[in-house]
């Protein structure tokens, strides 16, 4: 599948989003994190605006932005209705949770309630959005319960990044972020490789033979297709890039997304504050450079059943 | 509204395609783009139309494969391919605004260019490549069963068919309504075992493929036994008699 840049930057910048307010409620309301303004400011701001931007990125794909709203419409069948009318709906109370931490310095009682309410609207909103493509049964490699739960555990692992360097810097860090980020990257990197491992071991119900039905007179092959140039089928479905670098990408994508992360979180348990504040932020780039190239590889890798035709 | 009709369409309209007599000239994929670059799905976008790296959109695309090795029963399949307006179309259900419909009366399936965001699901949900986009519109178009054309009461009856359909000089396509069992396509589709493409998707097309029919060619066709020379005749007489003979 073409890997679509509008694509790839939403769905990783509004996972680490989602994450983050999932995370970051969790503490606020446990008490983990005090409710005091700066920190709420740039916890919140940060999630809302991956999140926003990340949902603003998506629409720059669209043949008509303009009609985006009517994408809210149809949620009773469709997952990407479902995950645009969650995506807004989770504004609300997490604007009124980031409002009663930022402004009022709590983020107990109504609000806590609307943190936990975010964080609820959160999950389900990424689970929306990794089932627009679990649902594919056209992408073999989508169509797999694995997908929602690598979308999911991605998101919360990258918000769990970006809280270790929040609360280090802000100097509230505390052991329980780096228990949670430790582990929900180990969970990250497993989740992964079952992913990679299915999309590499499953098997492929749809060849030439069933598409074409032709399998009962013997081997087909294509002679001929129906046109001399690439046309938007090829363009959508048929894009081959990644497939001749698939390996390499993948190490890259383990290094940057889960090694790196590790061993900076795990390190930074033994050194200095500052240092351990500059290991949070390299943690960070990596995490980002590891998201885009996962993300990629998500699309690039995925095979569309109607390019059988075409012999692919 | 993008769920599904809650009831079976009273009518199925779909065609039956023939891959043995289909002689892959790509008239149907012609006469497609010309109707409907007129009609309600116009304009069907051609960008760099007279150029290097030519692309458009095109509601039939006829491809041709090669069957069974290269023996003797090998055979070269031409094999058309545009909407099957299928009874359980997820292309519809992913749509989220409500522009991809199938039609209740009828069951055709088909996109109000109006409400498209251009989003592009629909086509990743087709297993059957079957939805093209329109870069220039912004919107996602597909084969229509020439909606405009079989209904138009400004026509004569014997037109109101599927523009794919009138162009076919080798009668490889048929349309009509699979929930009659008395009809043409449903006859044909009994009589020659018409089949579902892919049918491990689940997607129950309408449209059915009718197949090649059995038999070796090799017995089919004897190799053509040397034409007698004519002794004493002249070059003019000798092509006469090619001609006559042919």
């Amino acid at each position: 599948m073409h890997p679509a840049y509008s694509v790839i930057f939403f769905t990783t910048a509004s996972g680490a989003g989602y994450g983050l307010l999932v995370l970051a409620a969790i503490f606020a309301i446990s008490g983990l994190m005090p409710a005091t303004a700066w920190l709420g400011f740039v916890t919140n701001g940060l999630a809302l605006g991956l999140i926003a931007g990340g949902l603003l990125s998506s629409t720059f794909h669209l043949g008509h932005p303009e009609r985006a709203w009517r994408a809210l419409t149809q949620w009773r069948s469709s997952w990407l209705s479902r995950e645009g009318v969650l995506a807004v709906a989770t504004f609300v109370p997490a604007g009124l949770f980031a409002i009663g931490w930022v402004f009022l310095g709590t983020t107990t009682g109504f609000f806590g309630w609307m943190g936990a309410a975010a964080a609820v609207l959160a999950v389900a909103t990424v689970i929306s959005t990794s089932m627009i493509y679990a649902s594919l049964i056209t992408i073999r490699q989508w169509n797999n319960g694995i997908v929602p739960v690598a979308y999911l555990v991605l998101g919360l692992m990258s918000g769990a990044v970006l809280l270790e360097a929040v609360t280090r810097l802000f100097g509230v860090h505390g052991s329980h972020v780096d228990v949670v980020a430790i582990v929900l990257i180990v969970v990250g990197w497993l989740v992964k490789l079952a992913y990679w491992h299915s999309a590499d071991t499953g098997l492929v119900k749809t060849t030439l033979a069933t598409a074409t039905g032709l399998g009962r007179f013997g081997s087909v092959r294509l002679l001929e297709q129906p046109h001399t140039e690439e046309n938007f089928l090829m363009q959508e479905m048929g894009f081959v890039v990644a497939r001749k670098h698939a390996r390499r990408l993948r190490a890259i994508a383990q290094a940057t997304l889960f090694v790196v992360p590790l061993a900076a979180t795990i390190a930074s348990l033994f050194v200095a504050p500052m240092v351990a504040m500059v290991l949070a932020l390299v943690a960070v780039v990596s995490l980002a450079v590891g998201l885009l190239t996962e993300r990629w590889l998500f699309f690039a890798e995925a095979k569309h059943d109607c390019m059988v035709y075409y012999g692919r | 509204m993008t769920s599904l009709p809650k009831h079976p369409p009273a009518k199925r309209l779909g065609l039956a395609i023939d891959l043995d007599t289909c002689v892959g000239c790509h008239a149907c994929a012609t006469n497609c783009k010309e109707w409907n670059t007129g009609g309600i799905s116009a304009p069907l976008t051609d960008v760099n139309a007279y150029q290097a790296e030519q692309r458009g959109v095109w509601f039939n695309r006829v491809y041709t494969y090669e069957v069974g090795g290269e023996g003797p029963d090998a055979r070269t399949v031409h094999f058309p391919k545009n909407c099957l307006h299928c009874e359980q179309p997820a292309c519809v259900t992913v749509c989220p605004t409500g522009a991809s419909y199938k039609r209740s009366e009828d069951g055709i399936v088909l996109v109000d260019h109006d409400k498209c965001i251009g989003c592009k699901l629909c086509s990743w949900a087709c297993p059957y490549g079957n939805r093209e986009y329109d870069e220039h519109v912004g919107v996602m178009k597909k084969c229509t069963l020439c909606v405009d054309k079989i209904y138009n009461q400004n026509l004569p009856e014997v037109d109101r068919v599927p523009a794919c359909v009138a162009a076919c000089p080798a009668k490889a396509r048929h349309f009509g309504d699979f929930a009659d069992p008395n009809s043409t396509v449903s006859k044909l589709t009994r009589d020659r075992g018409g089949y579902d493409l892919a049918p491990e998707t689940g997607y129950l097309p309408t449209s059915k493929y009718l197949p090649p029919r059995p038999g070796k060619r090799s017995e089919a066709m004897p190799a053509a036994a040397p034409a007698p020379a004519i002794a004493g005749a002249g070059r003019f007489l000798k092509w006469v008699d090619r001609v006559l003979t042919r």
